[in-house]
């Protein structure tokens, strides 16, 4: 089981600078078609000032802050029993390549499920600008499971 | 591609995404791509150690497909919230296809806002994926 002392275990703030190179790579990794994510000029054209950071991107800002999955080796989580149970993002305005963001992340909550069965690590990362101003909340359900514990 | 109020009813259903078939390929990019480098999704040697017959697909890909179905809909800037629940894991070969319908239309801090539920399902039927946007119209 893990510990719950680790409720609140603060995964640390990071600042980070968003770079075009990187989110042309996340563009082609997902198929991406719109130009807006791809190319500068019809990024400008669509009133962007420089490439949209996409919806689903900061939880890719989110692995980079914390050494991978590190936090879970932290609690003894085996990586191979993790599965990505939920996830939400609440946006407060679109983040673009060339901006130095910030993340902090910390652990919200853990419970236990079917008697141990399945773990759940809620994981919350607040993203601001270079102003302190919020740009996007991430709420992340981590699940854990033990087939070893009879439910 | 706007969208305005005028053309968004409770029911409007989103026009979908039909995505290729998931390859290794497509998993490898992606985790280089996300920055997701968790072994199951790209080493056969690490998914089998695990119990699995073969790598699957990461989460964070259906949801990045997802997202695309809701930004080929409204410019990016009117996403207010997304949240999706995974349901299924994705194997390896599967055919996605994101969709999306509207299920109410509200005011919210003086914005007409639209609440959509979203899909991923694949070829054989399997849910993988279930989540809801909400977007600001006009």
């Amino acid at each position: 089981m893990i510990d719950k002392k680790h409720i609140g275990m603060d995964l640390g703030t990071m600042t980070l600078d968003v770079e075009r190179g990187r989110l042309r790579f996340f563009a082609k990794s997902i198929g991406q078609t719109d130009p807006v994510y791809t190319d500068l000029e019809a990024a400008r054209a669509a009133g962007h000032p420089d490439l949209p950071v996409p919806p689903t991107f900061f939880f890719s800002l989110e692995l980079e802050t914390r050494d991978g999955f590190g936090y879970l080796e932290t609690m003894g989580v085996d990586l191979r029993r993790l599965l990505h149970g939920e996830q939400r993002f609440t946006y407060h305005r679109v983040a673009h390549a060339g901006e130095r963001l910030t993340l902090h992340t910390t652990i919200a909550d853990i419970t236990a499920k079917k008697g141990g069965a399945m773990e759940l690590i809620t994981r919350a990362t607040r993203v601001t600008d270079e102003n302190g101003e919020l740009v996007a909340e991430s709420r992340g359900l981590m699940v854990v499971r033990n087939p070893e514990v009879a439910a | 591609m706007s969208t305005s109020l005028r053309d968004v009813a409770v029911g409007t259903e989103l026009p979908p995404l039909a995505l290729e078939k998931i390859s290794r390929t497509t998993l490898a990019l992606f985790a280089g791509g996300s920055g997701d480098h968790n072994p199951i999704h790209i080493d056969i040697d690490n998914a089998r150690s695990a119990g699995y017959d073969d790598v699957f697909a990461q989460g964070m890909l259906s949801m990045a497909y997802l997202g695309r179905l809701l930004t080929d809909w409204v410019p990016q800037e009117r996403i207010r919230e997304y949240g999706v629940r995974f349901t299924a894991i994705t194997p390896l070969y599967g055919e996605p296809t994101c969709t999306g319908t509207v299920v109410s239309l509200d005011t919210v801090d003086g914005e007409q806002r639209a609440t959509v539920e979203l899909v991923v399902t694949l070829a054989d039927g399997t849910v993988t994926l279930r989540g809801d946007a909400v977007v600001a119209l006009d």
